[in-house]
């Protein structure tokens, strides 16, 4: 692969390009009005990360192809790495710290323990949330569906097995 | 990510009056923000355009209408859809993941970008990134790239599957921008690199998808999108295949064909199409076929395979529609 500054195309930058800019916006995470003053570049896995100190959800790849960084936005999953967080303005975001009640686990967090989701769990809180979404959307009906409907989000170790089978049995307990 | 000034627009008039003046258009930013933040893009100012009322999707008498802004899993969970169109909802539950269907819009996947890792490694040449620098496609590692419409400047296949089920289907975008109105087929909206591989479609300026349609035809119910990928979901295409055919006493009436990850934009098959209308259906029609879709392919070093793999795919589409006897 042939390196240089023609292939990089820096010359192509706008030299003039305005700094940093930010904006304020309210996100409701977890249920909890927060207002954030905010670079505009900052993704909202970031402002959930770094901003509000959330650090559930996970920075796996940062580019949509892992699924760490699932939450859900106004109710359906989606990869909080791949949006802005200035494009939520008002919106209500659930993330992983957000679905215990106290110290009672929400049912899907349960399963996970119970069928050894996860090795070294970095990938559990995106799998957690997605499997939550997937449950709601009903896409559950064999290990063939789930497996499909859980395809965004990977485990490098390879707790496949115990995923799905806590994804089948929180859906059935649902 | 290089800065950039963000406006939220409340009009469509404001969002292209914003474009014309150099503004870029952002919709569910699952290709736009990935591409910002490896630098292949570097917008100076984003317009979000989700505020804006084009999310409908509903049947009328002529056809399916899709709003530009309706996210993939809207449409594919859409009951109508799925019986007016059920090549669609094949697509577009065959393209991405979940949770990226619940973000991209239906206008921003025919808009998304070449997934050639040259296009977004920034120290490799890529002419559709640096016009001029060369492509390193195709001396390079080139088993994903195209057969049909490259250019000795370009080889990067378009990833969308909704655009081939969209192209098959004689759909036609419907846009508003500076210049007023246009309507024209899917299908042109996509130009091939010849020379010019950096401009990939025909939008102008400013120009803004905001509604699909597709219209009623006879062979749209008896349909499939058959995509052969590297694992067995959340991948791009190698090859894939949409089909939908009217079939009556054995006989083909009417049939659309369009195949994936073998073009530098959604490869219509039409000579397949004319060696099939009026056949007898069957394996030997299939065959046929599928011979006369690999016609004209230009395979690389490393995409030989792709030739064999489109003609199987192809006949294998056409049994699972049309049957394998």
């Amino acid at each position: 692969m042939a390196a240089g500054s023609a292939a990089l195309g820096v010359a192509d930058l706008p030299t003039d390009a305005a700094g940093p800019q930010t904006a304020e916006i309210e996100l409701i995470v977890n249920g909890r009005s927060r207002r954030l003053e905010l670079d505009t570049r900052t993704s909202l896995l970031d402002a959930l990360r770094e901003h509000l100190q959330l650090t559930g959800t996970k920075k796996g790849c940062n580019q949509g192809a892992c699924g760490a960084c699932t939450v859900l936005l106004d109710g359906r999953r989606v990869n909080s790495c791949l949006t802005l967080a200035l494009m939520h303005d008002g919106a209500h975001i659930t993330t992983v710290e957000g679905l215990a009640r106290g110290d009672a686990l929400h049912p899907v967090q349960a399963a996970f323990i119970e069928h050894d989701g996860f090795q070294c769990g970095y990938c559990t809180p995106g799998q957690i949330m997605s499997a939550v979404a997937c449950i709601a959307e009903g896409h559950t009906g064999s290990d063939d569906e789930i497996r499909a409907w859980m395809s965004g989000n990977i485990c490098r170790c390879g707790a496949y097995p115990g995923i799905v089978a806590a994804v089948a049995q929180a859906a059935r307990a649902g | 990510m290089h800065p950039f000034s963000f406006h939220a627009a409340a009009t469509e008039q404001e969002a292209i009056a914003e474009a014309a003046a150099g503004g870029r258009y952002i919709a569910g930013g699952t290709t736009l923000v990935d591409l910002m933040r490896e630098e292949v893009e570097r917008p100076r100012r984003l317009i979000d355009i989700n505020r804006l009322p084009l999310r409908d999707v509903h049947v009328q008498d002529d056809g399916l209408v899709i709003g530009a802004l309706a996210r993939m899993s809207d449409v594919a969970r859409d009951p109508a859809t799925a019986q007016v169109q059920p090549l669609i909802v094949d697509a577009l539950v065959e393209g991405a993941s979940p949770q990226i269907r619940n973000m991209a819009s239906i206008g921003g996947n025919l808009l998304q970008r070449v997934r050639c890792s040259y296009f977004r490694t920034l120290d490799a040449p890529c002419n559709k990134r640096t016009p001029g620098s060369g492509c390193s496609a195709i001396g390079g590692a080139n088993s994903g790239h195209a057969l049909f419409g490259t250019s000795v400047h370009c080889v990067a296949t378009h990833p969308s599957d909704l655009a081939v089920a969209l192209v098959a289907l004689d759909a036609v975008i419907l846009t508003r921008g500076p210049g007023g109105a246009r309507r024209f087929p899917v299908e042109a909206l996509y130009r091939m690199p010849g020379e010019t591989p950096h401009l990939e479609h025909t939008l102008e300026p400013g120009e803004m998808i905001v509604e699909i349609r597709v219209p009623h035809g006879s062979y749209a119910r008896r349909a499939r999108y058959l995509k052969v990928r590297d694992r067995a979901s959340y991948e791009f295409a190698v090859v894939s295949v949409a089909v939908a055919m009217d079939i009556d006493g054995g006989i083909v009436r009417d049939v659309r064909l369009a195949a994936g990850g073998v073009g530098t934009m959604p490869w219509r098959l039409r000579g397949s199409e004319a060696v099939l209308t009026g056949r007898q259906s069957g394996r030997a029609a299939w065959r046929d076929a599928a011979e006369r879709a690999i016609d004209g392919a230009q395979p690389l070093v490393g995409n030989h395979f792709k030739v064999e793999l489109l003609r199987r795919t192809v006949v294998r589409a056409l049994e699972m529609v049309g049957g394998a006897a």
